[in-house]
Formats: C-alpha cells, sequence, structure tokens
C-alpha cells in the first residue's frame, strides 16, 4: 500500500502519547501529553493536533494502555494489551535486549526476552509507581523533578518499606518529622521503587543481560535510572534508556496496527472517541446536598461550634501555647486565659516541621504585645520530640489526650470522637468521661486527607477547589472503601465510565468516610458510636468530608470551627492546666539565633546497630532518632523492667550452642523463622543427642530479608514468611549438609479447642521454598509431614527421613528426649513468667500481655516494640506464658488453630487481672488475625479491658506503636 | 456459643436461602433437599449493596468470599423480599484448617446483630453442629454426589457449546432444558436419576447436535480458590468475559473438590498415623466417587465431542511431582495438580483465581507456578486477586496480557 502510515495512541492512566510510523516502521511523529483524567478529550486534542499535520491522511489504528482499554472497547477501536506493545516495539528495535522494565503511572512491567519469554504486570496491590513518586514528591511539597533533582546529593537511604505506595508513606513521614534530610529521603523513593520492581515483579528471575528501560519515569527521572543501574550492576553497554522512550509503547501500538488493513480517517476516529459509548455499570449514590438552601442550613448549623476571639497586639495577660506537629500539616494555637483565641495556624509542614514551627514562634514574638506573657506550652503529634527538645517546649502530650481535651471543651459529655487527619485517622471512644477505647487505621488503609490532596493535584486542581467540586456534584460515584492503592484504580474505571471530576471529588469523600467507619471503627451501625459525636482533623474541614459522613450515619455531629486545629487547641489548653506560670519555651532572642545540624550515626549500643539521625541544636542539646529503645538516645539508660520477650528471644539463642558433638554424624541446618522459634527446643535437642551438629541461621535482620528476597514467590504473604526466604539462603551459605524443616498440618494440642491446626502458611512454607529456590532440592532439604501429637508417627516420620545415617535403633530415645526438652523449655518460659508478674507487682508497675505468635519474639519482627512497652515502665510478658492461667473463654468463632488459641485464653485470664492489659501483634497480612482481632477485641472489652492492637511488617518504625502505647498509658491511667 | 437453632418445626415454616456459588449444580443440590422437603432458594442478587453489606458486616480483612456470601444474605435479608421470621440460611463448613472454616461463625455475628430470630444452617460432612434439624443422611450424600456429576457434565458441555455455537442461544436453551428436567428428577424423589449412562449420553447427544463453528479459539483454564473460581459474582463474570475475548473457558469440574476433600482425610490418616474408623469409611466412600467419575468419564470419552473430566487418580499422581498430598488446606495440592493437569492436555492458558491475601494460595498457587512453568515451559499462567476494592479493569488488563502473550 502507499503511503502508508500506522497510527499507536497509549492511554495510560496519566498520559496520552501518540506515534505514527511510516511504511518502514520509522517513527514520523509523536506527542506526550498528560491527561489529567480527561481522557476523551485529550485524545481528541492530538487527534486534532495529527489532522492539521496530515490533512486527508488514512491511518491503520491501534490503542493500548490501561485507561485505553475501556476506551477502545466502547469507540471500537483495536485494542493491544501495553507489556504486549512493549515487547513488539522492543523486537523491533532492539532485538539483543534480554529484559525490559517498564515503569508506568500505575503500573510497573518487566518482560524477560531470553530465556523463556515472560511478560509481568504487578498484583492489584503494589505502589512503586509513578503515581507512587508523585504522592512521595506532593509529600515533600515537591515536584518529581525537584525530588530528582535532591536525590542525586544524597549522603544516604534509608530502608523504606517498597511494597505499597501508602506503607511508603508511613515510613517516610516519620522520618521527615525526625529531620532527615530531604535529599537522602528522595534517593530512598527511588531504592524503594527499584526493591519493589525486583522483588515484586522478577519474583525469582533475576535481571541480568541487557536491559532495556521504559515509561515516563525512567525517562524523565536520573536519580530513578541511577538507583536502578546501580542495583542491577549494569555498565552503560547493558543499561538501555532509549531515547523515545515515554512513547515507545506507543509506537508498539502503531507497530501492532500495521499487521491491520483497516484504515480510518482522523475525522472518524474523533467521531468514534466522541461518541463512545459511556457504559452505565458506574455505580453512584445520592447528591450531598440536593439544594443551596440545605448546604446553607448545614453551613449554620457548623458555624456554631466556634470559639472568642482576641487579639494579640492588644491582649494582655496570660497566653499558652499549644502546637501540634502533625504528620503533613502543622498546626499552633495561642490562647488566652479564657480560652479565647490569639493567633492561629495551619499549614503543611512540606517535610520540614521543625523549621516550619521555629518560623511560625517567631512570626508570634514580632506580633505580640509585650505586656502578654507565654505562662505554658505542650507539644503533641508525630514531631512531639523533636519539637519539644528544639524549642524547649513545656509538655509533650500524646494526641489522644491533646484530642480528648479538646473536643470536651465543646462537648463535654462527648462520647465519640473521630479525627481524620492528613495522615492518620483516630478514633475513641469516651466512657465515664476517660478515654474507653482506642482505633487507629492501619498503614494499610490511610485513605485519609493527604490522598485528596494528592489526588486533586493529580487532577489538576487545589484541594479546596477540588472538594468544593464534590459538594454539588449529581451522581457522586461509589469508588469502594480500600487503601489508596486501590482507590486509584477505581478512579481509573470511573473515568473510564465516563464519570465527571464532580463525581469523583463526591465519590472521594465518600470514600474517605466509609474506610473510617467500617474498616477503622469497625461498626456496625451508627448506634454504636454513640450520641455526641465531634468530629476533628484538617480533612473535617472539607464540607464534602463533613456532609458524607453525616449521612453515612444519619445524624448530625460537631464540628468545632477549629476543626483542623483541634490537637494545637488540646495542647494549649494542657498547657493552662498545668502551667506553674512560667514557661521554658525558647525565648525571642535565642529563636534568632537558632539553628541546627543534622548528621547521623549508628548506635552501636547492640547489635540491632540503629542508624541515629543525631539533630545538634548547639549548646548540647541534641535530638537524637532512629533509635529503637532509650539506649541510643543518650538519655535513660538501659531499665530492668523484665520482659519476656527478651528472656524467650535469648533461652531460643542460648540453646544454639548447648551439647553440639564433637565429631558430629553431619551438620543439619534449622532456619530461625517461624514454627521453629517455639520448637528449636525440641529439634536441637532430637538432633544433638543424635549426634548432628546443629546449624542455625544468623539472627534475621533487613540483610537477611535482602539475602532471601529474590526468592519470594507471593509479595502479600506476611513478614515473618518472607524472612524466611533469608534464612534459608543463609543456611545454604552455611554449607550445611541438609536443612530440615518439617511440615505440620497439626500444632500440638493444648486442649480446649475444636482442633489444632497451624495457619496454612506456617504448616507448608517448606513446600514454597523448595519449589521457588532453585539451590534447594530433595537431598537439602528434608521437609517430612508430621504430627507432634503422636509420637508414633514423629518416630515413623524420622526414622525414614534419616534413614541414611542408620540411626534408626536411636530415634525413638532422640524423639523422647526432645519431647522432655521440649516441656522443659515451655515449663521454663511460664515460670519465667510468674516471676516478671511477681516482680512487677512487688513493683507497683503495670503488666502488659503482649500477644502475638511465638515467631514475633524476632527482634526483625516486632522491631522492638516490648522494648518500647518497657520504657514506658511496663513489665511485659507473652500470650504463651499465660494462656494457661486460664480456661478457654466461650467464643463466637471455630478455635482451631494452635497459637490462635492460645491468644483467647490469655485474654480471658487478662480480664481477670486488674493490673494487666494485652496489646495484639499482628504482622500485615496475617489472615487469621482478622478473626482472631475481633474475637479477642469482644473477650477483652467484656471483661472491662481496653483492646489495642498493633500491625506491625517490615517497616522498623515505631511512630505509630508509640503514639497507640502512649494513649494506652493515659487511658489506663485514667481508668 | 449460643445461636439460634435450625429447629425440625422450621423445615415446614422457613425458607432457606442458598449463597449463588455455582448455579448449575447448586439448582440440582436444591431440588434434592426439596424432595426432602426443604423451602430452598438460590439467591440471585449481585448489586453493588452485596459488596457494601459484606463490607458493613464482616472484617474487612476477611476473604473475599465469606464477605460476598454474607453480604449477599445480607442484602437479600435486608431487601424485604423475605419474612426474617420464616428465612433460614444455609452455608457451607468446610472445616479445614484454612480461615474459611469460620465462615459461618462470620455469618452468626453479621446476622445475630441485624436479624437475631434467623438460623444459620450448616451444610458439611464432617459432622459438625450435630444439634441441627437439617441433617444430609446417607442416601442423600449419595444424590448429592449424581447431582454434582450431572452438573459437572452440563457445565462442561455448555462452556464448549456457548463458546462456539452459530446460533446464538442454543447452549443455553439445551442447558434449561436439562436444567429443568434433571431438577424434575430430583424434585419428585424419582430413582431415574440412576440411570446414569442413559442420561449422560442424552445429555450429550442433546449438547452434541448443537451447531458450533470449527474456528480455533484459545482455550483458558480456570483454577484457584473454590468460590472465586466459579462464583460470577466473585469473579466478574469471568467465563463471560473470556468467551466475550473469543476465547474458551474450560473450568475443572466441581467433583474433583470433593473427591479432594475426601481424599484429604484419608491422606491425612496416612501421614500423621491418625487411621480412624472415619478416615476408612471415606476411603471407601472415595473409591465409590471414583467409580462413578470413571462412568461418567467413559460414556463422555465414547461420546468423543466433549473434553472429558480429568481423572482423579491421574490428578493426585500428577500432584506428587510437585507438592505432598499433605497439603490440604484451602483447595490444597488440587490446585497445582488442575494447573499441571491443564498444561498437560494442552490447556496451556491458566487463570489462578484467589481472594486477594488467600493464605493457602501463597502456598498452592503463587508458589508454584514457578515449579509448573519449568516443567511445561509453553504454560502461561496468571494469577488474578479478588477484592471489594479490585477493579474490573485492573482484572481485565492483566488476563489481556496473558491472552496476548498466548497468542503470540
Amino acid at each position: 500500500m502507499e503511503n502508508r502510515y500506522c497510527l499507536g495512541i497509549d492511554v495510560g492512566s496519566t498520559t496520552v502519547k501518540t506515534v505514527i510510523t511510516d511504511i518502514d516502521k520509522n517513527i514520523v511523529y509523536s506527542k506526550y501529553q498528560r491527561h489529567f483524567s480527561k481522557v476523551k478529550e485529550t485524545v481528541t486534542e492530538q487527534l486534532d493536533l495529527i489532522r492539521k499535520n496530515y490533512p486527508n491522511q488514512k491511518f491503520s489504528v491501534s490503542i493500548t494502555g490501561s485507561a485505553g482499554l475501556g476506551l477502545a472497547d466502547s469507540a471500537e477501536i483495536p485494542f493491544v494489551q501495553e507489556v504486549h506493545c512493549a515487547f513488539i516495539s522492543v523486537k523491533e528495535k532492539y532485538p539483543d535486549a534480554d529484559a525490559v522494565i517498564e515503569l508506568g503511572g500505575e503500573d510497573a512491567k518487566i518482560i524477560f526476552l531470553t530465556g523463556g519469554v515472560e511478560q509481568r504486570m504487578n498484583g492489584s496491590c503494589a505502589g512503586g509507581t509513578g503515581a507512587f513518586i508523585d504522592q512521595m514528591a506532593t509529600l515533600l511539597g515537591i515536584t518529581a523533578d525537584e525530588l530528582d533533582e535532591l536525590s542525586l546529593n544524597a549522603e544516604k537511604t534509608y530502608p523504606i518499606a517498597s511494597r505499597c505506595g501508602v506503607f511508603a508513606k508511613s515510613d517516610i513521614q516519620p522520618l521527615l518529622n525526625q529531620g532527615a534530610s530531604r535529599e537522602d529521603i528522595a534517593s530512598s523513593i527511588f531504592q524503594a521503587v527499584v526493591d519493589q520492581t525486583v522483588s515484586g515483579l522478577a519474583q525469582g528471575r533475576t535481571i541480568e543481560g541487557k536491559v532495556l528501560f521504559l515509561g515516563g519515569p525512567l525517562h524523565f527521572l536520573k536519580g530513578l535510572k541511577k538507583a536502578f543501574v546501580k542495583t542491577l550492576e549494569l555498565d552503560s553497554e547493558h543499561a538501555v534508556f532509549p531515547d523515545d522512550a515515554p512513547v515507545f509503547v506507543a509506537y508498539g501500538a502503531s507497530l501492532y496496527a500495521s499487521q491491520s488493513d483497516d484504515t480510518y480517517s482522523i475525522d472518524e476516529l474523533v467521531s468514534k472517541v466522541k461518541n463512545a459509548r459511556v457504559s452505565d455499570n458506574i455505580i453512584t449514590g445520592d447528591p450531598l446536598f440536593a439544594s443551596q438552601a440545605e448546604y446553607d442550613s448545614f453551613i449554620d448549623r457548623h458555624k456554631k461550634f466556634d470559639l472568642g476571639y482576641a487579639d494579640i497586639r492588644t491582649y494582655k495577660g496570660g497566653a499558652y501555647l499549644g502546637i501540634d506537629a502533625g504528620s503533613t500539616t502543622t498546626k499552633l494555637v495561642l490562647i488566652t486565659d479564657d480560652g479565647k483565641i490569639l493567633w492561629h495556624h495551619y499549614s503543611s509542614n512540606k517535610g520540614q516541621p521543625l523549621d516550619k514551627i521555629a518560623n511560625e514562634v517567631k512570626t508570634i514574638y514580632e506580633n505580640i504585645n509585650p505586656d502578654i506573657v507565654i505562662k505554658g506550652s505542650a507539644v503533641t503529634g508525630y514531631g512531639e520530640d523533636l519539637i519539644k527538645s528544639g524549642l524547649s517546649i513545656d509538655f509533650g502530650i500524646v494526641e489522644t489526650v491533646a484530642h480528648f481535651k479538646a473536643a470536651s471543651y465543646f462537648c463535654p459529655d462527648v462520647d465519640f470522637i473521630i479525627d481524620i487527619g492528613g495522615q492518620d485517622i483516630k478514633c475513641f471512644k469516651i466512657k465515664n468521661h476517660s478515654i474507653d477505647s482506642i482505633m487507629l487505621n492501619e498503614a494499610c488503609s490511610s485513605g485519609c486527607g493527604s490522598f485528596i490532596q494528592t489526588f486533586s493535584m493529580a487532577m489538576g486542581y487545589d484541594i479546596a477547589e477540588f472538594s468544593q467540586l464534590g459538594l454539588f456534584a449529581k451522581h457522586p460515584v461509589d469508588l469502594g472503601s480500600r487503601c489508596t492503592v486501590f482507590m486509584n484504580s477505581s478512579v481509573k474505571q470511573a473515568q473510564k465510565d465516563g464519570a465527571t471530576v464532580e463525581d469523583i471529588s463526591a465519590g472521594l469523600s465518600m470514600s474517605i468516610i466509609k474506610n473510617a467507619i467500617y474498616k477503622v471503627i469497625r461498626a456496625n451501625s451508627p448506634d454504636e458510636l454513640g450520641k455526641n459525636i465531634v468530629v476533628q482533623g484538617g480533612t473535617f474541614l472539607n464540607d464534602a468530608v463533613l456532609r458524607s459522613f453525616e449521612k453515612e450515619l444519619g445524624r448530625n455531629v460537631i464540628r468545632p470551627a477549629i476543626s483542623g486545629l483541634m490537637g494545637a487547641f488540646g495542647c494549649a489548653l494542657y498547657a493552662k492546666e498545668h502551667s506553674d506560670g512560667n514557661s521554658s519555651i525558647i525565648s525571642p532572642e535565642e529563636l534568632h539565633n537558632f539553628s541546627y545540624i543534622s548528621k547521623s550515626a549508628h548506635c552501636g549500643g547492640c547489635t540491632a546497630n540503629c542508624q541515629l539521625n543525631i539533630i545538634s541544636f548547639g549548646k548540647g542539646r541534641n535530638f537524637i532518632s532512629g533509635n529503637r529503645c532509650e539506649k541510643g538516645s543518650g538519655k535513660a539508660k538501659k531499665n530492668n523492667i523484665p520482659n519476656l520477650y527478651e528472656y524467650k528471644y535469648n533461652s531460643i539463642l542460648a540453646i544454639r550452642n548447648q551439647n553440639q558433638p564433637k565429631n558430629p554424624v553431619a551438620k543439619v541446618g534449622l532456619p530461625l523463622a517461624l514454627s521453629f522459634y517455639e520448637q528449636i527446643p525440641f529439634w536441637h535437642e532430637f538432633f544433638t543427642s543424635l549426634g548432628f551438629e546443629t546449624v542455625y541461621s544468623e539472627e534475621s535482620s533487613r540483610e537477611i530479608y535482602y539475602l532471601g528476597q529474590h526468592t519470594i514467590a507471593s509479595d502479600t504473604v506476611c513478614y515473618p514468611a518472607k524472612l524466611t526466604h533469608g534464612h534459608i539462603e543463609n543456611l545454604l551459605d552455611k554449607k550445611v549438609d541438609f536443612i530440615f524443616y518439617p511440615c505440620m498440618s497439626y500444632n500440638i494440642n493444648e486442649g480446649n479447642s475444636d482442633n489444632n491446626f497451624n495457619c496454612p502458611v506456617v504448616a507448608y512454607y517448606p513446600e514454597l521454598l523448595i519449589a521457588n529456590n532453585s539451590r534447594l532440592n530433595s537431598n537439602n532439604l528434608i521437609y517430612p509431614y508430621m504430627d507432634l501429637n503422636n509420637r508414633k508417627n514423629v518416630i515413623r516420620v524420622m526414622k525414614d527421613a534419616l534413614k541414611k545415617y542408620n540411626i534408626s535403633g536411636k530415634i525413638p530415645q532422640a524423639v523422647e528426649k526432645a519431647y522432655n526438652a521440649y516441656n522443659k523449655y515451655q515449663s521454663d518460659i511460664s515460670k519465667k513468667a510468674e516471676e516478671i508478674i511477681a516482680e512487677a507487682r512487688k513493683d507497683g508497675r503495670k503488666i502488659i500481655v503482649l500477644a502475638g505468635r511465638p515467631y514475633h519474639i524476632d527482634r526483625e519482627i516486632n522491631h522492638g516494640i516490648h522494648k518500647l512497652v518497657t520504657s514506658l515502665g511496663m513489665a511485659v510478658v507473652t500470650e504463651d506464658s499465660v494462656a494457661n492461667l486460664a480456661e478457654m473463654p466461650e467464643l463466637h468463632v471455630l478455635n482451631q488453630w494452635t497459637y490462635h488459641s492460645r491468644l483467647y485464653r490469655a485474654a480471658k485470664y487478662v480480664t481477670t487481672q486488674p493490673d494487666m492489659q494485652m496489646i495484639q501483634l499482628v504482622s500485615f497480612g496475617c489472615g487469621i488475625d482478622s478473626i482472631t482481632s475481633d474475637e479477642v477485641r469482644n473477650i477483652l472489652e467484656n471483661g472491662g479491658k481496653l483492646y489495642t492492637q498493633l500491625k506491625i511488617d517490615e517497616i522498623n518504625n515505631l511512630g505509630a506503636a508509640r503514639i497507640r502505647l502512649r494513649s494506652l498509658v493515659a487511658a489506663m491511667e485514667q481508668k | 456459643m449460643a445461636y439460634v437453632k435450625f429447629t425440625e418445626d422450621m423445615i415446614k415454616t422457613h425458607k432457606i436461602l442458598v449463597p449463588n456459588m455455582l448455579p448449575i449444580h447448586f439448582k440440582l443440590l436444591i431440588a434434592i433437599f426439596e424432595s426432602k422437603g426443604y423451602n430452598m432458594e438460590l439467591l440471585e442478587n449481585e448489586s453493588r449493596n452485596v459488596v457494601d453489606e459484606g463490607l458493613k458486616n464482616v472484617h474487612n480483612d476477611a476473604c473475599y468470599p465469606a464477605l460476598l456470601v454474607i453480604g449477599q444474605f445480607m442484602d437479600a435479608l435486608k431487601s424485604g423480599k423475605y419474612d426474617p421470621d420464616k428465612t433460614a440460611l444455609l452455608i457451607t463448613q468446610t472445616g479445614g484448617g484454612c480461615r474459611a472454616s469460620n465462615y459461618i461463625f462470620l455469618l452468626r455475628k453479621a446476622v445475630e446483630r441485624n436479624f437475631p430470630q434467623v438460623p444459620v444452617v450448616s451444610l458439611n460432612f464432617s459432622g459438625l453442629e450435630k444439634d441441627s434439624a437439617f441433617k444430609v443422611t446417607a442416601p442423600m450424600f449419595l444424590k448429592l454426589l449424581y447431582a454434582v456429576l450431572y452438573g459437572d457434565l452440563l457445565m462442561t458441555c455448555y462452556n464448549k457449546c456457548r463458546t462456539y455455537e452459530i446460533n446464538k442461544g442454543d447452549a443455553q436453551k439445551t442447558l434449561d432444558k436439562w436444567q429443568k428436567k434433571l431438577g424434575d428428577i430430583f424434585r419428585t424423589g424419582s430413582n431415574e436419576y440412576t440411570h446414569t449412562k442413559k442420561l449422560y449420553r442424552n445429555i450429550l447427544n442433546d449438547f452434541g447436535n448443537i451447531r458450533l463453528s470449527d474456528e480455533k479459539k484459545i482455550k483458558v483454564g480456570i483454577v484457584g480458590e473454590i468460590y472465586v473460581k466459579y462464583s460470577p459474582l466473585a469473579n466478574n463474570h469471568l467465563e463471560d468475559f473470556l468467551i466475550s475475548e473469543g476465547c474458551e473457558p474450560i473450568v475443572p469440574s466441581l467433583l474433583e473438590f470433593v473427591m479432594y476433600c475426601a481424599a484429604g482425610t484419608f491422606n491425612d490418616a496416612k501421614i500423621y498415623d491418625h487411621k480412624t474408623m472415619q478416615s476408612e469409611i471415606y476411603k471407601i466412600g472415595y473409591k465409590l466417587i471414583y467409580s462413578k467419575q470413571k462412568e461418567l468419564i467413559k460414556v463422555m470419552k465414547e461420546n468423543g465431542k466433549f473434553e472429558p473430566l480429568h481423572d482423579f487418580e491421574h490428578l493426585r499422581s500428577l500432584a506428587d511431582e510437585y507438592i505432598n498430598q499433605g497439603v490440604v488446606m484451602g483447595e490444597g495440592w488440587l490446585i497445582p495438580a488442575e494447573m499441571a493437569s491443564l498444561a498437560q492436555s494442552g490447556v496451556e492458558n491458566i487463570i489462578c483465581t484467589q481472594p486477594f491475601g488467600c493464605l493457602p494460595n501463597h502456598i498452592v498457587a503463587k508458589g508454584m507456578s514457578r515449579v509448573i512453568k519449568q516443567n511445561n515451559p509453553n504454560a502461561n499462567i496468571v494469577a488474578i486477586d479478588y477484592d471489594p476494592g479490585a477493579t474490573r479493569v485492573n482484572q481485565e488488563n492483566r488476563i489481556k496480557l496473558m491472552l496476548a502473550n498466548a497468542r503470540r
């Protein structure tokens, strides 16, 4: 065919790309443009441009891209899957490439070309893409390009959770608040993206040879390129960044189009796109406000809850400063003796809370009437410690206390407070004027304020404008109520289906509310929340969010006009109540010369070797963060508060060197992972008594995790399971004769339960290990099935497993010894628990049952939470050590797992002990705990106890845990 | 725990609602219960409100099937269509180490809060909840087994015919005809269902008479967690989508799951030296079921027009290449066995469906795909997660990628 041109249109999640190729497959035209979710308009715009350049030309056409899928379907234009497009163009242009990595707006893809072609995409739960980078940049208050510039000057990288955008965010936020340099954070963000790609996508396949990098982010961001090249150890010859990377996929689409004989004129295409049938499967709700009048009366109603104001330039007398150094925002309130507001401030902290707040205090000093005396000051929030030492603030209080104080001011009978801030949702129930239970969002589900903000920016609006749009939307879209990553794709789908920006804005407000009510509060009916509900937090300043909340509850709530400042206001009230008339707050002179130097160091106080961040304010005033215990902070010395987690962990470690035979039969490797944390006493005794040398993997650490990262098959499995992969690699490196790791459907029957299963992951993990680690085979991994409840079975199975060592005759006795060792170990733990409880009682300490699983004693899994508990002056025991002290309570679930059954009994026991509380540790991704946690909560709350759950994952930042624990302590004191 | 029991009287007064997992099979199963005097209805409500009710009433980290089944019940109860004083709910209970065994408790918790009078009935074959008036007797069990066999045959024939039929609607007509006919047989308590060979042949002939095109289509196997694999509500009508994409969906039979459960009991007995009366009975039961499966396979082979069911003993031997048959939580070793069997029989494109975060599937699905690909280099496997928040676009795009690979 003469003069034949082909057109490829790539409609991604954020951009539209068009490419025209000629008959020789050369690119003769290309264009790259952001679409701000106006997909049809942008495509039409680009088609119009093409018409100008190629009037009267006909094209073979195909559409590709995640947002192109729906458009192509409804416009009846051929569609080709985008990863396949990349494959086609790579085959054409770089036939010698071995692998392709493509990062798009919301997808990450990898193609292996040699050694078995394979094309992969990220699953439905995975950040680490362009949108993730944009989100992180927003968090820092900069553009993606600026982020890139920053990253080039980084000195170090911090570990940031790479699995999911939300997770990474909760890693970065505390780093920011602790004063880590933005350069380092920028490069850490890119490194997280790389890790995500390598572990999440490659899944066991090594990325090597000539690697092609595609997609917008990998084209524009130098820092990201650098991180990939470095991590994959590629030289310039093997890392290829094509100039036309941004339109590479569109190029593939045009090549694909060339296979078809159908041609279209631009006019035809434009009319097809314009008339694309909008699908009707979009689900919508009622408008937030039916009329302007309804809106007006809503506004009037909420106006009632405001404070008095006084003029900072004329007022005379005492004043109290409250500071809320939140995760993304900074709030300050200065009040008079009678609670009037003299000054208030609310702004994004742009990742520099200390500078922001110091500046704001400076502004206050510049404006303040010299006759005002600041008599007290208090600070709360993520940045509490930093601000407190930096600006010599009098009091640091936990957020929940601050919020409760402020809410009671507006509504003395308040029985429920919900605060939706930038990064977290906090809810608390109030009973008898004290905090009764606290619910915080888990790291996974933060559909919070910063989410709307990031979204509005992505759609090209500022936040106020964007949320205003939703107020009168006619058909708010139902976007579901899951995590941010999911909501992104819900929005994508809604856009595809033709939802307007107004409908999406209203839909997002509703999502946030549904997320809060059903996921965080887990309420079944509005009545459960309470009668007098106070809502606060910056997000509730958004009328659309407030209205959604009232609509979902079917009842009116109180939103103070200073909704966004409640934490700070509560602090000011606290300072007023506790002031002795003088405040230690930094003076105007000191503030004038205020400066600080931030540097990093390693603690070296113990094997954890925490990475510390030291900020010196001069005059010997330092603020140290990054430490998991008090040791590194240079303040307190190591406390001697009894801690069964420490004891158990050390007992397990101590066993390793006992009774090792002089002339071993063979070396058997035992991984320090999952069920072994309980069964080491058993297997150690078994093997050493048979003359085997037992070799253990090193203690868990981030390094151990990275060691096995490439063999992880499922990116949503729990962190304890993921760590196991590293332990196996470590044992293989130690050249053991074989690794022993039994499979067990059943765990030990401890009675009182319907059954005694292991969870599927604990039961069968060796099956997954051998299938995904090519170094393992049936000779070097022995993984027999057995039931520890049945000694005969254990003897038979072990005889068979160790057949080649000709020791059958000795096995029954070894099994006998193993059981004895196991029982001895268990009774030792119980005895130690008794001692700890007695000692704590003697010292008048509260006791926390930190309840989880045996493997939660692993420091890399618990991140030192037990030390955090003791640092608050409470003793720690474990669930298994007290479970046998109570009968099984009446349950509403099938009680069929050994480890989980202990939780119920331990919870029951706690309810009988006035000086005990329970904290449940839940590993992220543990499906079984979705069942146990509700039940444990039930047992505890029915017994008059508080329920506290801490979700833990690979993130080792304890910011959120600290707030929870301090809130718990505050609530316990009030009780 | 105290909960509302299903009493003898309720058999007459109550309508029992049944969640929709496998429409073809469940309609037949219901007919059997109706012959015993139970009044049952298969739920077909599918609106977004089903998911919303699920989110409201179930811990959001619980798996998607629990959320949907409970959401479907709550949506139905709240619709006003049913008198809560005269309605009961039926749910299956497997009793394995997977959290699915807890569905019934989650359902009871949800129901208790809103409709405390509504009893929840457990359908199980492990002797759980013995105090219920809802009983499956041995003869009934046998009948249910036949219903599963007929259901599998209908499903297999129907899926093939609707993929290739020249006159749109032929397959549906034939299905409806047989669904009614078999339903009537079971409902009336007639013994005609035992004339298996004759009925099988008639079904095969009827479907065989449908005019099919000889177009070459991509065959796509669907394996995975049992509810998500079969339920159109859960998998966003996956079979329909595949057909609209010009593929032939190949769905393994429900009987395989039944046999997997039976085998699990005596396998466990062997592995853990737990031999009991019950495990011996299961062994006999298994042999009986296997002989029935072989009979169906034989008739299907004779007919020759439809791909016969996977021989279960063959599946077991395939499983041994990849995983121990001791892996019995969730769908356990059955998933890798089905994947391998599909790949071996030329169905190299496989979608593995699972609820997001499904615990057993970490091991048996995602964990096994590497080795299956290793032994079947052409296997093209994609794992798709289902979840209230996962969008259809996201899922379809990944399936399209798999199809692009298939067409390459």
